[in-house]
């Protein structure tokens, strides 16, 4: 019988022939935790008295969620990371060095991995084809000391997308659209996986911001098939060797199929307080904006610099309209710098930070007052997640974030893209 | 071994219980000081939840409980305010496993009728629950057997500490 990418996956690594529904035990490549839920982590790993990890030159630890801190207490919690890293011989990233998920993706994800990250949103690192999900401190301290986790084998629905995106839409408008379309529980427990033309040519960036939303529909993974793309990927990041070209079977089994074209998708935003609560651009148009942030694991690549750049390039952002953008990790701030887009954001009068999550989980950087609204291209707009429950968030494409930057409200990028 | 005959009365919240909503993210500098973090328990979503709670109660949710970000401490700070089960229509995924790991049962159930205030009565072994204040029983679906012998230990840590690996029984 066909299997699907998840059970392709999972039967592989478990040895045993899994299918949907089945609870298999599996080894994992890669366990890794960070600033904030890393020291629970510790905590519980000591708890276990299982004393030692399995592989501690791949259970990486990022300082990423509050870096650098804004507060004492928090500042003690990663000096519990930073020693522990250095006990146990787990490489740490530097505050600085930019959020985990893009971080795996750059240095340490394969096609066919199993990845176990304690964040919802591992979930990204299925863009690459492993089997990445989202766990909480306890299963991430037992996966860290056994080198191992157990699954229930989901089931799948596979997203099948045909045609190109029209001019000022992208994939962020297409998992906007598809979360909309699922509901915020509507994949809970399933894998999604994603198929048809449409993703034969998106990029690494675009399959990594769909991925990343995958949890936002519940779903426990969101998987990409391994294609040339994906080679070309691990080939400049220096693991061109670890390359395996990964496809669901063509009689693989899906509990559910979802066709998008993506011809008729325009600019989406999904709106306060859940992030199914999705329209069109133009249905908003015209809404007042407090904040724009251009940052987070699911928008804050190269590419999704490179779309901001092209809008805010000569521009001044609105003088009412705070724009805070945030490059995803130290690589791209780099390649950003060296293209220009930085001095042309600067020149916009954007405030630029470190690589980090900065405003996205509510903790610095970016807290809004009451009252005010925050455009954001971020994944998570439920109430109080910028830091105020009294506050406003709507999660848009960089491109959709830019032009709003400008006018100040909410303004669809069709018209700004040269 | 876990109680199986709980006993409580229902706080009540709707659908879509965010973490964020169970333990705010901008309490993220007490999330090491969790008898702390405990007191702003949904605090965003029912003000006087940590006033009012009392030891065995019940949380009871619509569909989606505990949807969103990975964070352990949400399920925690429920079971540090006493709550002896949280019920809801459905919850999210890793939100379900922490409950597990950390040994808080985790019911699914119709909860519609289920009011603010109601007296209930859960036996986890046969898995019912009795509405003391309406005479309605309910039934509840039945935890995957691996969650079960987590659950029978009183979570993932005691668990790995009396078998040292994963020793399922099917
Ligand atoms: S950028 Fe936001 S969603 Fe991504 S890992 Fe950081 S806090 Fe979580």
């Amino acid at each position: 019988m066909g299997k699907t990418l998840t059970e392709k996956i999972l039967s592989n690594k478990s040895g045993v022939d899994a299918k949907a529904g089945d609870i298999v035990i599996v080894p994992a490549d890669l366990v890794f935790t960070h600033d904030i839920s890393g020291p629970l982590t510790i905590t519980q790993f000591k708890e276990s008295g299982l004393g030692k990890l399995a592989n501690p030159k791949s259970t990486p630890i990022f300082l990423d969620h509050c870096a650098p801190s804004p507060r004492l207490e928090l500042a003690n919690d990663q000096k519990v990371l930073r020693t522990f890293a250095q006990e146990f011989g787990c490489p740490l990233y530097q505050v600085g060095d930019g959020i985990c998920h893009q971080l795996v993706v750059e240095d340490w994800a394969n096609p066919g991995d199993i990845v176990l990250g304690g964040d919802s949103h591992t979930c990204t690192i299925g863009g690459l084809g492993a089997f990445a999900t989202g766990m909480g401190s306890t299963d991430i301290a037992v996966a860290m000391a056994l080198g191992k986790t157990w699954l229930r084998v989901p089931e799948t629905f596979l997203v099948k997308i045909t045609g190109k995106f029209p001019r000022g839409v992208y994939s962020k408008d297409l998992i906007l659209h598809l979360i909309g379309l699922l509901g915020a529980e509507g994949a809970t427990y399933k894998a999604l996986e994603f198929g048809g033309d449409t993703i034969r040519t998106m990029t690494m960036s675009q399959r990594f911001t769909v991925a990343n939303m995958a949890v936002e529909a519940g779903a426990k993974v969101g998987l990409f098939p391994a294609d040339e793309i994906n080679r070309a990927y691990l080939e400049t990041h220096g693991r061109g060797d670890r390359f395996q070209s990964l496809l669901p079977d063509p009689d693989a089994i899906y509990e559910k199929v979802v066709e998008i074209d993506a011809r008729k998708l325009g600019p989406m935003v999904a709106q306060p307080h859940s992030v199914d609560n999705v329209v069109p651009v133009s249905k908003v148009a015209g809404t007042k904006v407090d904040q724009v942030f251009i940052g987070s694991c699911t928008n804050a690549r190269l590419e999704d610099l490179a779309v901001a750049a092209s809008i805010l390039n000569g521009k001044k952002g609105h003088p009412q309209t705070r724009l805070i953008i945030v490059p995803a990790s130290r690589t791209v701030y780099r390649e950003a710098l060296d293209k220009g887009y930085i001095k042309i954001f600067i020149n916009a009068g954007a405030a630029v930070l470190n690589p980090g999550c900065a405003a996205c989980a509510g903790i610095h950087q970016g807290i809004l007052a009451k009252d005010k609204m925050c455009l954001s291209t971020t994944n998570r707009n439920f109430k109080g997640r910028m830091g105020n429950p009294e506050s406003f968030v709507y999660l848009a494409s960089p491109a959709t974030a830019a032009a709003s930057a400008i006018t100040g409200e909410i303004t669809s990028p069709e018209k700004c893209l040269s | 071994m876990l109680k199986t005959m709980l006993k409580g009365k229902a706080i009540r919240f709707g659908d879509d219980i965010s973490t964020d909503l169970i333990a705010p993210g901008r309490y993220t500098h007490l999330r090491s000081n969790l008898p702390e973090l405990a007191k702003h328990a949904f605090e965003d979503a029912d003000p006087n939840f940590t006033a009012r709670v009392q030891q065995g109660d019940f949380v009871i949710a619509g569909k989606n409980f505990g949807l969103g970000s990975s964070r352990e401490q949400a399920p925690r700070v429920i079971k540090m305010n006493g709550v002896s089960a949280v019920i809801a229509k459905s919850v999210g995924r890793i939100f379900f496993r922490n409950a597990i790991n950390i040994g808080l049962p985790v019911l699914i159930a119709d909860t519609e009728n289920i009011s603010d205030g109601d007296e209930l009565e859960v036996d986890l072994a046969s898995g019912t629950l009795r509405n003391l204040s309406t005479g309605d029983r309910l039934k509840f679906g039945k935890l995957p057997s691996v969650m079960i012998q987590i659950l029978d230990e009183g979570g993932l840590i005691p668990y790995v500490k009396k078998f040292g690996d994963f020793k399922f029984q099917d």
